[in-house]
């Protein structure tokens, strides 16, 4: 697992479970992305909440499906975008 | 006293979080079966419940990922992916004395780590919420997760060791494992279901024949019951904790809208 990986991995941790960076995220997600070392397409990916995008790249898809509901996305709808197949 | 029951449950995010989402001729079993699993529960008049769950990203990280986790707070919370789940956040009863004595009669031999502020999530909190428990808890969290989880021998040592520890406490123990059958969870893969793999894991379960799937490999496990497969460990954890039992499955639906084989079994332990 490259390094990047796990730090765009290690953000989407801690939007899921500390409300703080969850607050931050909803805030403003460029400058939350600073505190982590991204590349441009994790980057790209997170500001999009492009899940097909961070599934394929390796992300852990039970760190995809709570930040998708949390974020107000229906599970049919999370699924048909992690499919690349959006509804 | 002894180990007065012995479970294992589904707890699919999506029976509380999306409980409308599959047909009812899907849905209605699963419910139906948790109604059967409280009533025996109950029955057994528990004072304290082991809740062995497999780890979903509320505790643990890729910089740290324990095998095996043991609360011995005397009171957690839960739920962390409560927009998942749709179960509100809430203050759980914990049993710090007998949490201390398991941990010590684990560690005889079985080497886990513990944990003075285990959160809860749905893998707890979904059959806590739907067995409408009030019993303090004990949680044993294990890897089902990332990096390398514990090979099932040691999953079976640890239901053991468990089972060692409860006989030598002086209250009634129930045990219940949470997760499982076969899934694809929250993946492109999600609704397949490896029903198979499910029946044949069940009747082991509730034959008192666990140890016919003590050797099976990570990958061939993956191959079969998905990533989601890996959840199987709680559940021989519960069956080696129970032992020489009377086994009944209390009910198996496929639930594609839920991504899982739910399955919920009862062991009567002799």
């Amino acid at each position: 697992m490259g390094v990047s990986l796990y730090q765009v991995q290690k953000l989407l941790f801690h939007v899921n479970r500390d409300r703080e960076v969850r607050a931050r995220f909803l805030a403003g997600r460029e400058r939350l992305m600073s505190d982590y070392d991204l590349t441009a397409d994790e980057r790209r990916a997170v500001l999009d909440t492009d899940f097909h995008a961070l599934y394929q790249m390796g992300v852990h898809s039970l760190l995809l499906g709570p930040l998708a509901a949390a974020l107000g996305v229906s599970f049919p709808d999370y699924l048909a975008m992690l499919r690349g197949t959006p509804r | 006293m002894s180990l007065v029951a012995a479970f294992a449950a589904s707890h699919a995010p999506g029976i509380t979080g999306r409980p409308t989402l599959p047909p009812p001729s899907d849905s209605e079993p699963v419910f139906r079966a948790y109604r059967e699993l409280r009533a025996r529960l109950e029955a057994a008049q528990p004072d304290i419940l082991v809740v062995v769950s497999p780890e979903h990203w509320a505790n643990f990280f890729l910089d740290h990922m324990p095998s095996f986790c043991i609360g011995l707070a005397d009171e957690f919370w839960g739920p962390t992916d409560e927009e998942f789940v749709r179960i509100a956040r809430r203050r759980v009863q914990g049993h710090a004395r007998l949490a201390r004595a398991l941990a010590a009669g684990i560690a005889e031999d079985v080497d886990l780590s513990s944990s003075e502020e285990l959160a809860l999530d749905h893998g707890v909190m979904v059959p806590l919420h739907l067995l409408r428990t009030a019993l303090p808890i004990i949680p044993i969290i294990v890897n089902c997760l990332a990096g390398l989880p514990a090979p099932l021998h040691r999953c079976h040592a640890l239901g053991v060791a468990i089972r060692r520890t409860v006989d030598r406490w002086p209250e009634r123990v129930a045990i219940l494992g949470t997760g499982g059958l076969s899934h694809w969870p929250a993946m492109p893969e999600s609704g397949r279901i490896g029903v198979d793999f499910d029946r044949r894991f069940i009747d082991a379960f509730v034959g008192c024949r666990i140890d016919t799937f003590l050797r099976y490999s990570r990958e061939a496990l993956e191959a079969e019951a998905g990533p989601g497969g890996h959840e199987i460990r709680t559940w021989i954890a519960v069956a080696a904790a129970a032992g020489d039992a009377r086994g009944s499955l209390l009910g198996y639906q496929p639930v594609p809208a839920w991504s899982t084989g739910c399955a919920l079994a009862a062991l009567e332990p002799r």
